[in-house]
């Protein structure tokens, strides 16, 4: 993870859930490239090829509503997609996005001000957005949490403290 | 303390806590369904060879069961040797049923237990009075090994119920008035509690469709404060009865908010595509013409949701138009329904009956080709959830899926509760 992710905003609504994000079907995937094929399919003509020409997701309220599906967060990945900016989470979004090593956000002020094609970049380590000139604040996620998403996820949180335990004993 | 607080205190080793605070918390079951060999998958990834205590893990196999495909036939496979290997005897195969289901019939759900799983609607657990809540494949791997996880103390949120319900309007149709009313994150990140004089009268199952639906409007979890209808449901249940050890908020307890709900002024509603906040009253989308009609689902297809499906449907026929598809929640419901004759009433109405599971909410069968229309008593109606993303899906009770499946249109249960 990078402490700052610069890049091309596509807009979504709200209540975008994890059944749009990528569908039931899918989830005999757990790879980031095959679940990306399909994901956002069930919105029509044109995705999800569409989004890999941005850089990072902004949604309203409630992204990632629904299903606790896991794949979700991965699937976005897939995509090339670096963060992604809400209103608000949906909570199990919320966890898998950080267990999954994908950069997440809270910052209902830019969600209402970017359009798609924006240009944003997001400051995780001091906590604030800058697009066209100004700042949007907000909060930093706790130490612990941060920690997964440097090393890219909990799967390799918990290998580095597996390793760690089995050093020193 | 509300009830959650207590809970995550507990598990948490602590004597409070305060909404907002993060603690780590030792949950009592961690619950895996079909995703349980994507979990197995992470541990042997990370180099763990060790689960905390096999006996905190319950596993279901089902969504997608009986396997249709052999890839998920494989990946069963690989969730039925990790059980054995691991010795987690809180297995249950394809034939079971609905893990939500399956866990409490079989007494694993325990009244003021930290309970967490691979699925959202977790918080079906709260109506027996624990915490349910759900998390992602990795996270639960995570569980399995250290035995805890992070989790952030909620806000509480009191929902009060008075009244009675009127004739033809259920548990399904009140939650689905509350959905609409708050929205799909009307509750995000919280947790509810249900009380009122009519909270007190609401049997289990209607607790359950309750605390299910809840998840709807974003709850972290929902609870029914234990009373003697839950002592009763797990009387026979619980191997060790001293483990019945119900929680309670304390009077003093601070709530963000009070929600109060005559029910007697409730009417039936329709979830419309492709949100369940899209609800409108029977009246608005009566005689929408619909091809499907799927009872089931860890919503309403316990045995009193088919009881009630199959009183309306007695002496009757389905419309020669519409296909409904009756998935029994879990085989010990489908036993029931078949000693009490429920299900040759539905048989003989016009229905089919598969095997217990998740079956067509987790697109398993009963798959929408583009333009059809699904009337389900399942708890989401997803663009796409049941097929392709051109058909659509409504959401209603039992009692309005039979009177529906009769008139080949959405109609009003109250039609026909009058013989
Ligand atoms: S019945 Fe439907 S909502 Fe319930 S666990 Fe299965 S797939 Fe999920």
């Amino acid at each position: 993870m990078r402490a700052k992710i610069q890049g091309r905003v596509y807009k979504f609504g709200d209540n975008i859930n994890s059944d749009i994000i990528i569908p039931g079907r899918y989830l005999i995937y757990v790879d980031r490239e095959r679940l990306a094929q399909h994901a956002f399919e069930m919105l029509g003509e044109g995705f999800p090829d569409k989004l890999r020409s941005f850089d990072i997701l902004v949604a309203g309220r409630n992204f990632g509503c629904g299903s606790a599906r896991e794949q979700a967060a991965t699937a976005i990945q897939g995509l090339g997609i670096k963060a992604v900016v809400a209103a608000s989470f949906a909570r199990t979004f919320y966890r898998n996005a950080i267990n999954d090593g994908l950069p997440i956000v809270e910052c209902p002020a830019l969600a209402a001000a970017v359009k798609e094609g924006d240009e944003i970049e997001i400051d995780l380590e001091a906590g604030k957005i800058l697009f066209s000139g100004r700042e949007f604040v907000f909060p930093r996620m706790p130490d612990s949490v941060r920690k997964i998403l440097e090393l890219g996820g909990l799967a390799e949180y918990l290998k580095s403290q597996l390793e760690q335990q089995s050093n020193a004993t | 303390m509300t009830i959650a607080e207590k809970i995550l205190a507990a598990k948490s080793g602590r004597s409070s806590v305060t909404p907002g605070e993060i603690v780590e918390a030792y949950p009592d079951l961690v619950m895996s369904h079909t995703a349980t060999w994507r979990s197995a998958g992470v541990m042997q990834r990370v180099g763990a060879t060790k689960l905390y205590d096999p006996d905190r893990l319950a596993i279901v196999l089902d969504h997608i069961s009986p396997a249709k495909t052999e890839k998920y036939a494989a990946d069963q496979q690989t969730s039925r040797n990790f059980a054995r290997k691991n010795g987690v005897t809180k297995f249950y195969d394809v034939d079971a049923g609905i893990a939500h289901l399956v866990l409490m019939e079989a007494g694993h759900v325990v009244p003021g237990d930290l309970i967490v799983g691979t699925d959202s609607h977790c918080t079906i657990y709260g109506s027996l009075g624990a915490l349910g809540t759900g998390i992602g494949y990795t996270e639960v791997a995570s569980v399995w090994i250290t035995g805890k996880l992070w989790l952030k103390v909620p806000e509480s949120v009191r929902i009060v119920l008075e009244g009675r319900f009127p004739a033809g309007v259920y548990a399904k149709d009140l939650m689905l008035h509350l959905i609409g009313r708050l929205g799909a994150d009307g509750c995000s990140y919280k947790s509810v509690e249900f009380y009122g004089g009519s909270a007190a009268d609401l049997n289990v199952s209607e607790r359950m469709t309750m605390t299910n639906l809840a998840m709807e409007m974003g709850v972290k979890c929902a609870f029914f404060p234990p009373d003697a209808k839950t002592a009763e449901y797990l009387r026979d249940k619980l191997s060790d009865p001293a483990r019945y050890h119900p929680v309670y908020a304390d009077p003093e307890a601070a709530y963000e908010q009070e929600i109060p709900v005559d029910i007697s002024k409730l009417e039936p509603m329709v979830a419309c595509p492709h949100e369940v906040e899209n609800t409108k009253p029977i009246g608005e989308v009566a005689g929408t013409h619909i091809d499907q009609a799927f009872l089931g689902s860890c919503a309403n297809a316990k045995y009193e949701d088919l009881v009630v499906a199959a009183g309306i449907l007695k002496g009757r026929r389905i419309h020669p138009g519409v296909r409904m598809i009756v998935t029994p929640g879990s085989k010990k419901i489908m036993l029931e329904a078949m000693n009490s004759g429920v299900l040759q009433t539905l048989l003989e109405s016009g229905g089919m009956v598969t095997n217990p599971g998740c079956g067509a909410c987790a697109g398993d069968g009963g798959t929408l080709s583009d333009g059809e229309v699904c009337l389900s008593t399942a708890n989401r109606n997803f663009i796409g959830r049941m097929g392709s993303n051109k058909s659509q899906i409504y959401l209603s009770s039992p009692a309005t899926l039979a009177a529906s499946a009769i008139r080949g249109a959405i109609a009003d249960p109250r039609e026909f509760l009058n013989r």
